[in-house]
């Protein structure tokens, strides 16, 4: 098995750049990116959470950190990426029972997911905002 | 009985129905299933995190040591780490195919996914018992 290489140069299967890019391909496609950054921004929340339990030195400079420019933009990124992510599982869950693969169908859930995460991400940092 | 005479799997195979695998559609179901309770908890972590923006180190303290926003925080790491430690599994397999790299990578995506839980598990509990 292990020097079961072909020298013959195989055909490929047609890949991203053959494809004509539709809105559920993108949807697809971000699902995984915001789930990849996700993964990453974990480290975020451990070490907050590693931060507040060392006490209130740990406490404020974690504060100050992801209170500054950055670090809010940072958290209104994952913000988004983790409304989009749930939205997008939401979306599966649907396609799950085969309800909403129709032409139309598809297409609608795929927009409401983009503009119903936008929207929540939006709310949240209003809220942040205004608190 | 036979039954099928046009697969080389034996009966047993079949009924197990767990394909070449070994585990059927377990990674699956089990994304689906983390992925369910993730919706509510992650809406429940977003309201936390809301109320913990910006919060005095007295305050970020009152609302972790809260049982109920404790244990649903908790939840929600557990739920999460697994979740994506599944969902990462399926991006390493579809971008390495070269055995090695895939194993290694399959190994540390295990490692990263535990001790992001197991630390925020530590620090949450150490928050919520005292310090």
């Amino acid at each position: 098995m292990a020097d079961a290489k072909s020298p013959v140069e195989r055909p490929l299967s047609p890949h991203l750049q053959i494809y004509k890019l539709t809105l559920t391909m993108a949807m697809s496609i971000i699902h995984r990116i915001t789930g990849a950054a996700l993964y990453v921004g974990t480290l975020l929340l451990a070490l907050f959470l590693i931060a507040t339990a060392s006490g209130k030195a740990g406490h404020a400079l974690a504060s100050a950190i992801y209170g500054s420019l950055f670090g809010k933009l940072v958290l209104f990124g994952y913000t988004w990426a983790l409304l989009h992510h749930m939205l997008g599982g939401i979306r599966h869950f649907i396609w799950d029972t085969g309800a909403g693969l129709d032409p139309v169908g598809r297409e609608t859930i795929s927009k409401a997911t983009l503009i119903g995460s936008v929207t929540l991400t939006l709310l949240v940092w209003i809220i942040v905002g205004t608190k | 009985m036979k039954l099928s005479s046009s697969s080389l799997a034996t009966d047993r195979a079949r009924i197990k129905g767990l394909g070449a695998a070994k585990s059927g559609t377990k990674h699956f179901w089990h994304q689906r299933v983390s992925g369910v309770a993730l919706v509510p908890l992650t809406l429940i972590f977003l309201c936390t995190m809301i109320s913990l923006a910006g919060a005095s180190y007295e305050s970020a303290l009152a609302t972790l040591r809260n049982p109920f926003t404790g244990i649903l925080l908790l939840c929600f790491l557990l739920a999460g780490v697994y979740h994506m430690r599944l969902g990462m599994q399926v991006i390493i397999e579809d971008y390495f195919p070269q055995e090695g790299i895939k194993l290694f990578l399959l190994m540390l995506n295990t490692f990263f996914a535990a001790l992001m839980g197991l630390a925020s598990v530590f620090a949450l509990l150490k928050i919520s018992f005292g310090m």
